[in-house]
């Protein structure tokens, strides 16, 4: 499958997810057994896709500094997250606090 | 002309959650152009999917060489949360015209779902709701648009010593904190976190999709227990 089969497919999937109940007219409300678990993507999506990234350095977890700075810096920008709640504020923290930490390491 | 107010005042809503948006587009844009997938299918991403998440881990999967459907699986999991703002919306939308009706959940999007349905109440108008919604949206899609296709031009030029890659995670951190509201969405992205880390050998790339649904399952489960 090319990578454009894969985006369209995707494209056509998301589309449809965002017309569901939309395009049922609105007549069917969502069964609370579905309106449970959907409550949990976020936060379970984002996370998958976060702690990895910060957390492993080739392969291996490692959260030294030196040897994986991104964790650090992850932190740093996790507390401004939690405090600014802004995306550029985060991004800003995070970044210089890795350039710094790659600049001494 | 009835159409004005609505229009207005969704663009005015929104316009506060651009700023956040403006650099998560250039990022995606940077990456897409640096990474396997290209310059030009990664904006194509912004036109097709239109979801800034799916659109960040399909960029990633690709590039690193995932399978097809795992690719889609994840990227379709990512989006399952328009479910629930399809159906929030889906009473409100209910006497738009066909066409708006099948149009505007295109452009759905977190913000566009979130400035809307707050302002969404008994005594608004159907004109004004759709109005509202249009100019809430379509603010979001041409800025998401912008940054993105600049992001992507200015890829080439960024040196990977920047090590730009790293605004990815930033950029999901900064959606994960907020949230965290509750103790149930605590532990589902604590047990998301660590089993996506732990499965992370996992063959074709799965160990985001099992991290997720695993997280999602333990979500669901502490609500259960507290209730």
């Amino acid at each position: 499958m090319s990578n454009w089969a894969i985006v369209l497919v995707i494209g056509v999937g998301s589309y449809l997810t965002r017309l569901s109940f939309i395009g049922l007219l609105g007549t069917r409300a969502m069964p609370l057994w579905a309106q449970r678990p959907l409550k949990y993507v976020a936060p379970a999506v984002l996370a998958a896709l976060v702690l990895p990234a910060v957390l492993l350095s080739d392969g291996q977890t490692d959260i030294s500094p030196a040897g994986n700075p991104r964790f650090l810096a992850a932190l740093l920008a996790g507390l401004v997250a939690w405090r600014l709640k802004n995306v550029a504020g985060v991004i800003v923290v995070g970044m210089s606090a890795l350039w710094i930490l790659q600049a001494l390491a | 002309m009835s159409s004005r107010p609505g229009l207005l005042d969704g663009i005015r809503a929104v316009a506060p959650l651009l700023i956040g948006v403006a650099p998560f587009g250039l990022i995606l844009g940077v990456t897409a152009a640096g990474s396997a997938i290209g310059g030009q299918l990664g904006y194509a991403t912004s036109l097709v999917i239109f979801a800034g998440a799916a659109q960040l881990a399909t960029v990633q999967l690709i590039d690193a060489g995932s399978a097809a459907a795992v690719v889609i699986a994840t990227a379709l999991v990512i989006n399952a949360r328009h479910l629930m703002y399809s159906a929030a919306l889906a009473p409100h939308f209910r006497d738009f015209p066909t066409g708006w009706r099948f149009g505007l959940p295109y452009l759905l999007t977190d913000q566009a779902f979130a400035v809307s349905i707050s302002r969404y109440d008994a005594e608004r108008s159907v004109e004004y709701k759709r109005w509202f919604y249009l100019g809430a949206a379509m603010s979001l899609f041409v800025t998401w648009q912008i940054t993105t296709a600049t992001g992507v031009l200015l890829g080439a030029s960024v040196p990977a010593s920047w090590s730009l890659d790293f605004a990815i995670p930033l950029v999901f951190l900064a959606l994960l904190i907020p949230a965290l509201r509750g103790r149930p969405a605590v532990v589902a992205a604590v047990v998301g976190g660590v089993v996506a880390v732990l499965a992370h050998n996992v063959s074709y790339n799965l160990g985001l999709m099992i991290g997720a649904v695993a997280g999602i399952i333990a979500g669901v489960v502490a609500e259960r227990i507290r209730a």
